[in-house]
């Protein structure tokens, strides 16, 4: 039991090792190499920044616009026994904007790319494309998980600002339906009940999903096994541990922001 | 006169080394898959990897072209042990290898052109203009011009071969690998790619290691031949050498006699246990 423990413990050490170490890779191939005679790939960053930003926009905007609703009608619930109705705007826009605009937009991009990424690389792994690359002395990590990690880390954070903002329109179907707002009004009130910390705190978060996303998706694709049925099990693998990873990282950065703006 | 002249110029390139190996041994994890490989291919010289499945043989090729760590052993490739080299010097070896894979292994979402196009992109300064030509000039070398704009999807087996070669010569390899060339494909085309490695042979001179169970394509493009059976070397020999080997298992292996095959799990447990005993030994 305890031996059992123990081993799934180093194990999970383990993974979290492997995904810093290509997390790392990829931050030095996209922040140092293009110093050192090794340029990033911006076309395939590009593309890869089409596929995973502006195709999801609008499955995103939908999900997010419910979602803004949804919360309306769950502040609403509790505000309107205290007859705080008017306070809905600052409790949409305050939870979109710090918490669900960030982990939703992570989630959508999860099932989009996230997947995508194994199932591509895995692919790849499978076919002998990955040993190619390497023995033509192009380094995988360089020529595929860069570009990726570059499109992430600038997609998501705007993808998650757009999320905020539809999240606040679906809030203010509800404010002016039901709760005596006008558009302008509510539009106001949104932005009166927002500081500049809490669009921040998200956008870091964002980025640090957009990080996670990229390493799991891109691991769990080069630790695939040989056979098509591997790569199925690689793509679920990673859709499962990258929404498991975006939670821990998300409790982690709320709980240092927690803690840091007490001080 | 002449004639003796140009068997000076073979003779002197035949005694080269291009790439030795000295006690070789693999692992996958416990299991040791190659058990001390020795032998040294000569310069400009066809060696054929013979074995049957299970043998080592491909393990043997992808540690060849270091997608393998030994767990042992040298490898000597162009007076490096590229067993014990960095990356860096690892990767300026990779540039002077083409390896052609069992699938073709290409691209699938780049076209032919761009496929034998990346090593030049990746690892020259070439204008687009240049490679453009290079990259013609060597699907011209596997026949296939006019193919550039394809996506290696629209292509037959045979073809994503022929295109996979083209790639692996993109950068003028010194030597060039080859894992099961024939794999996959019929008689006829299997004897177009044959022709092809013959081709690249004559014109090039290039040394060519070829991983293949397929007897009627090892005796047409070899020069030597190696027979690897459960991870060691049983026999080397040039071709005639090799065929009027007395050999049992040589014999077993180019007479294609079949082996009862082990039917319970017993027996096959007990057939790994006593090959381990006897490396002991």
């Amino acid at each position: 039991m305890l031996s059992q423990i123990g081993a799934s413990v180093t194990n999970s050490l383990a993974y979290v090792g492997s995904l810093a170490s290509l997390g790392g890779r990829a931050a030095f191939y996209t922040f140092v190499g293009p110093f050192r005679g090794k340029p990033l790939r911006l076309q395939r960053a590009i593309a890869q920044a089409m596929e995973v930003g502006v195709r999801a926009l609008p499955i995103l905007s939908l999900i997010t616009f419910f979602i803004g609703l949804i919360l309306a009608l769950q502040a609403a619930y509790e505000l309107r026994r205290f007859g705080a109705i008017n306070l809905v705007a600052t409790a949409v826009a305050v939870s979109m904007t710090r918490e669900l605009g960030p982990l939703i937009t992570a989630i959508v991009v999860i099932g989009r790319s996230g997947s995508a990424f194994a199932a591509e690389i895995g692919t790849m792994k499978v076919t002998e494309e990955i040993d190619a690359l390497e023995t033509m002395a192009i380094s995988p990590i360089h020529f595929l998980v860069t570009p990726k990690f570059l499109a992430m880390i600038i997609m998501l954070p705007c993808l998650t600002i757009w999320a905020n903002a539809m999240g606040i329109v679906g809030g203010s179907l509800f404010g002016v339906a039901q709760a005596d707002f006008t558009w302008k009004r509510y539009l106001e009130a949104s932005i009166d009940a927002l500081f500049m910390r809490d669009i921040t705190t998200g956008l870091i978060k964002s980025v640090m999903f957009g990080i996670t996303i990229t390493a799991v998706g891109c691991l769990e694709g080069l630790s695939t096994g040989a056979g098509a049925e591997e790569v199925g099990r690689s793509t679920t693998r990673a859709v499962v541990m990258s929404i498991f990873m975006v939670v821990v990282v998300d409790l982690i950065f709320t709980m240092m922001f927690f803690f840091a703006s007490e001080h | 006169m002449e004639f003796s002249i140009d068997r000076e110029n073979t003779d002197s390139q035949n005694s080269e080394v291009m790439l030795s190996l000295r006690g070789l041994r693999v692992s996958y994890g416990e299991r040791e898959i190659l058990h001390g490989i020795n032998f040294d291919v000569m310069r400009g010289e066809t060696l054929v990897i013979l074995g049957g499945s299970g043998s080592g043989k491909s393990t043997l090729l992808r540690t060849l072209v270091g997608l393998e760590k030994p767990s042992s052993g040298e490898i000597w490739i162009k007076g490096k042990n590229i067993a014990a080299i960095s990356q860096a010097e690892m990767d300026e070896i990779r540039r002077k290898i083409g390896m052609s894979f069992q699938g073709g292994a290409l691209f699938g979402s780049m076209t032919v052109g761009e496929n034998v196009a990346l090593p030049l992109r990746e690892h020259t300064k070439l204008e687009d203009s240049t490679i453009e030509i290079m990259l013609r000039l060597k699907l011209e070398q596997v026949g296939l011009e006019g193919f550039e704009y394809y996506m290696p999807s629209q292509l037959s087996g045979g073809m994503k071969k022929r295109a996979a070669v083209a790639r692996a010569l993109a950068m003028d390899p010194e030597i060039l690998f080859f894992d099961e060339p024939s794999a996959g494909l019929d008689p006829i085309i299997a004897a177009g790619i044959d022709q092809l490695i013959l081709e690249l042979k004559k014109a090039f001179r290039m040394t060519i290691i070829v991983v293949t169970h397929e007897l009627a394509s090892a005796f047409l493009i070899a020069d030597r031949m190696v027979l690897i059976d459960k991870g060691n070397v049983v026999a080397i020999g040039t071709v005639e050498e090799m065929r009027s080997s007395r050999q049992p298992r040589v014999r077993q292996f180019l007479d294609r006699v079949a082996e009862p095959e082990v039917a319970r799990e017993l027996d096959y447990l007990q057939m790994l246990t006593e090959d381990r005993r006897q490396r002991v030994d």
